[in-house]
């Protein structure tokens, strides 16, 4: 030990700082409660941490901190961390010359962490920016214990700040829930009835029943508690399938859209359409790979620069396999289907020999990871936000360039009426090309979506060409808004039904209302009117 | 043009990489032995089983330059069965009857399992199977190197139930939809039951292989622990299905200290492809982690690595070592020593000789294979999950822990016997 200080000193230092939370003091902390984080039991680390949450000093933010992110080492008896390349004794903050050579991390489990987390945030509570606080009193709001409640009065007294005042009124109530007193227990029951939380209901629920609650009022105040919670909840809840029906929704439908052009409207049995989305998929993962290497600080925006690339890869390969292949079939089906089929399997064999055969890794960007709490008890990831928001985006462009421009005119004319279209002038061979071009770049923009939300691997595409051609049929084969309407209901009936009877049975129950719905109406939803249904 | 010339260049060159192959396998067929692996090496399952095939190649590479087994070289025979479970019987009948191996070493997924079994009985094949799994059998051509449930999954939920788990009360039994987390889940909800939790507070889900949409399960879970009582949940997902359902469960916010999530097929080389930072403090347990400190690991965990520079796997600087590895590694070992002491590769023999054969373990234990049932004593590791993707230990066994394939939880299993039927 480097603490070389008479052993009375170092006593009157450890009442101090148990006694007189010193402001903001340089202040060695007690070597024995240091070293007592290190224990081999969890109740042991727990009583130290609580003890050196209580004295509110840098210092043991400091250590607390190094705990929590696995940095508090010890060496035999030392317990220590690193201060850059220096090592630095926990206690007295003195170097350790020359440091350990073998050390290991101290031993947190999740008991301890979440014991680590309250007593830093606990700590933040008094910090000068309100950022900070309000983070600090966030996390409270769902962890504070019965220990925590002079803390929580003491924040709440000093803070001023509306917003932060809430959430500590909250974390207070929910540590006062198992207070001896029963007007205590009462009042924090009556606040967390404002709460929107289904872990504050949770809390709650026990307070129902008798043996967990000997007080009446108490338990009255709880079930009207719970009900005001619920309400709340129930409706979170609904939005929050319905959202997560529109996400797969939007996923089906970029997987769907570049199909709608190959086979709705050239009426092109595409089975490597997959494989295209794979494509894509693959060319965001070619852009991740480059900025990784040649852009790093860029690296967060490497999905922007893969969506040209993955339509442009998509479109090539797209034309590169009408030009040499389905071109020479148009108007025999089945040989399209069979050779498609071919070509899918050659483009993953493709696929495995250039990046391998195991999935290959495509990270969210910064600012896609997480999620956003639109209101208690929903939180929408920001990848699937981002994702419907594309979806938006691709299916704009597709009916600007299907409606706005002259190649879309060129290939409404060549769908429905080739001989007449190449009668007044239209290249035709040429258009065909381009649209399976557009079809195929389409589908590449899928597969840059698909890579932030699934596994990216030869395979991937297989996957998905069952739910395309599902939408494309359901929706009314040659029409673009058919397929939006299809894919967004396929993608709530589907959540609808996982909540009520699991994944497996819903792929099920989903495939049957779509065969029964065909033999109905094989049109599909939207039927084309002219003369290109009656062929 | 220049990729066309490439793949013609590139076909040529495999195919007379293969004949190569061939002759040099038939002109040395005298003195070397045949040794086929049978991993995924695509499809849902290659996320797992790839490093399989690696630490198998690894291991044989190891054995060979030591002089190889009884003076002969072993020689590898790589099949991909492509996650297609009739393909892996397929391909073991190709493997044991065309290829003529002596001793398998395969299988990830209990259906793949259970599908090539027919084939070992008849040809009377020798398996050895590294990963855990549900119990529920007992094979002759078959030695279980990998975890029964008690050596993984009981303690895994003992743990969660102790104070130092976080005391929970209600179970989320996940997993995907085949025989391993079936039974596996079977087992748990007796033994749940056993110790008094009720069959309202059990919620059990499964998914499709290949499933990538998490988000109606992870809003069922959230509903599900917010209902008054410490709930964890138990997966048993299984290959690729993992990213995305662990990066769903960042993103929706569920942290470890609420609702711990302890997953029993999931180790290291799943979570290279996930942002480990929101999953720090879920958990796995398993018999080996590569965090554990002790010389045998370290020496192992180095082989792996100068073997994936020396392979230029891809992210070879960035490979890791985990459980079911580990248990192909011993797996090799002990066939190769069981080899050693029937003087012979004749199936029958080896098994015989397999009983009570030893071998130091990177877990820092000494595994044992079992006299009697075909199963290794193993110690069991509780880990959690790291910001850098690796474990931390917060909990084991004082040493290994001998198999028990037939769950006393499960009804009429105190009548089965604890060695295989000789026919």
């Amino acid at each position: 030990m480097t603490d070389i200080g008479p052993p009375m000193k170092r006593l009157l230092l450890t009442l101090l700082l148990l006694f007189l939370p010193a402001s903001n003091a340089f202040a060695a902390l007690d070597p024995a409660l240091v070293r007592q984080l290190a224990a081999e039991e969890s109740d042991d680390k727990i009583a130290a941490i609580h003890q050196l949450g209580a004295s509110a000093g840098a210092e043991a933010a400091k250590v607390l901190k190094a705990m929590a992110d696995d940095q508090l080492l010890v060496a035999g008896e030392v317990v220590f961390l690193f201060d850059g390349e220096r090592a630095v004794d926990a206690a007295s903050g003195a170097a350790i010359e020359p440091a350990p050579e073998t050390y290991e991390s101290i031993t947190v489990n999740n008991r301890v962490r979440s014991e680590l987390s309250n007593a830093l945030a606990a700590l933040k509570l008094y910090d000068p920016d309100r950022g900070v606080r309000l983070a600090a009193a966030t996390e409270l709001q769902s962890n504070a214990g019965i220990g925590m409640v002079p803390v929580l009065a003491a924040a709440l007294a000093k803070e001023s700040d509306a917003e932060i005042r809430a959430l500590l009124k909250q974390a207070h109530a929910q540590a006062n829930l198992a207070n001896p007193e029963v007007a205590a227990r009462l009042a924090a029951v009556e606040s967390l009835a404002e709460s929107a939380s289904s872990a504050t209901r949770g809390l709650l629920l026990p307070l129902l029943e008798a043996a967990n609650e000997p007080d009446a009022t108490v338990r009255k105040a709880a079930a009207q508690a719970v009900d005001a919670i619920e309400a709340r909840l129930a409706f979170g809840e609904i939005l929050g399938q319905v959202f997560s029906g529109l996400s797969l929704g939007s996923i089906l439908l970029l997987a769907a859209l570049g199909l709608a052009i190959t086979y709705g409207v050239m009426g092109v049995i595409n089975m490597a359409h997959g494989e295209l989305l794979m494509v894509g998929a693959y060319a965001t993962y070619f852009m991740q790979t480059l900025f990784r290497a040649y852009l790093p600080e860029y690296v967060d925006w490497y999905l922007l620069a893969a969506i040209p690339v993955a339509f442009l890869a998509a479109a090539l390969v797209g034309m590169l396999l009408e030009r040499t292949v389905i071109r020479r079939l148009y108007g025999r089906p089945l040989e399209t289907l069979l050779a498609t089929w071919g070509l899918s399997l050659i483009l993953i064999q493709a696929a495995r020999m250039l990046f391998g055969a195991q999935n290959v890794e495509v990270a969210n960007p910064v600012w896609m990871s997480g999620g956003v709490e639109v209101m208690a008890g929903l939180v929408l990831p920001w990848n699937r936000v981002v994702i419907i928001g594309f979806t938006l985006f691709v299916l704009a462009l597709m009916w600007v360039l299907m409606q706005k421009t002259r190649l879309g005119l060129f290939v409404r004319a060549v769908t429905q009426n080739r001989p007449m279209a190449g009668c007044v002038g239209v290249p035709t061979a040429r258009v065909d090309t381009l649209a399976f071009g557009l079809g195929a770049g389409i589908a590449g923009l899928g597969g840059v979506a698909l890579s932030q939300i699934a596994n990216v691997g030869p395979d991937m595409g297989q996957g998905y060409i069952v739910d395309s051609f599902l939408v494309v049929v359901l929706g009314g084969v040659g029409q673009l808004a058919g397929a939006v309407w299809a894919a967004l209901g396929l993608g709530v009936v589907t959540k609808f039904l996982e909540g009520w009877s699991g994944a497996v049975i819903a792929k099920i129950v989903v495939l049957v209302i779509v065969i029964i719905f065909i033999q109905k109406r094989p049109q599909g939803l939207f039927a084309l009117k002219g003369r290109f249904v009656d062929n | 043009m220049q990729t066309r010339r490439n793949f013609l260049k590139m076909t040529a060159l495999s195919g007379l990489m293969a004949l190569s192959g061939l002759a040099s396998v038939s002109a040395l067929a005298a003195d070397t032995i045949k040794v086929g692996i049978l991993h995924s090496l695509s499809g849902t399952m290659a996320i797992s089983e790839t490093a399989l095939k690696e630490t198998a190649l690894m291991t044989i590479d190891q054995i060979n330059k030591s002089g190889g087994v009884m003076g002969k070289k072993l020689v590898p025979v790589v099949v991909d069965p492509a996650s297609n479970w009739p393909l892996f019987a397929e391909k073991s009948r190709q493997l044991l009857s065309k290829d003529k191996v002596d001793v398998v070493f395969g299988c990830w997924t209990s259906v793949s399992r259970k599908s090539v079994l027919p084939v070992f009985k008849e040809l009377n094949g020798l398996l050895f199977y590294p990963v855990q799994y549900e119990g529920e059998e007992l094979e002759k051509n078959v030695f279980y190197t990998g975890a029964a449930p008690n050596q993984q999954a009981i303690p895994a939920v003992e743990y969660l139930m102790s104070k130092d788990g976080g005391s929970a009360k209600r179970w989320v039994l996940l997993g995907t939809d085949y025989v391993y987390p079936r039974t596996t889940n079977k087992i748990l909800r007796a033994f749940l039951k056993s110790k008094g939790v009720a069959e309202a507070d059990i919620m059990e889900e499964y998914t499709p292989f290949g499933h990538s949409d998490y988000q109606t399960i992870i809003a069922k879970i959230k509903k599900f622990a917010g209902e008054g009582k410490k709930t964890a949940v138990v997966s048993t997902i299984n290959g690729d299905s993992n990213v995305p359902f662990y990066k769903e469960l960042g993103n929706a916010g569920l942290k470890a200290t609420d609702v711990p999530v302890v997953a029993f097929s999931v180790g290291e080389e799943e979570l290279r492809g996930v942002d480990t930072k929101p999953l720090v403090g879920h958990l796995a347990a398993w018999n080996y982690f590569q965090s554990i400190k002790n010389p045998e690991n370290t020496k192992f965990i180095k082989m792996y690595r100068d073997w994936a520079k020396k392979q230029k796997l891809p992210n070879a600087d960035s490979v890791v070592t985990n459980d079911p590895m580990e248990a192909t590694y011993i797996g090799i070992h002990m066939w190769k020593q069981a080899v050693e002491k029937a003087k012979s590769t004749d199936v029958d023999k080896v098994i015989a000789a397999m009983g009570g054969q030893t071998f130091k373990a990177p877990s820092g234990f000494v595994a044992k294979m079992d006299e009697k049932n075909h199963h290794l004593h193993k110690p069991v590791f509780i880990g959690e999950v790291k910001a850098d993707g690796q474990f931390n230990v917060v909990w084991k066994t004082k040493g290994p822990v001998r198999a028990a394939p037939w769950s006393p939880y499960i009804p009429g299993n105190d009548k089965k016997k604890d060695v295989p039927d000789s026919k």
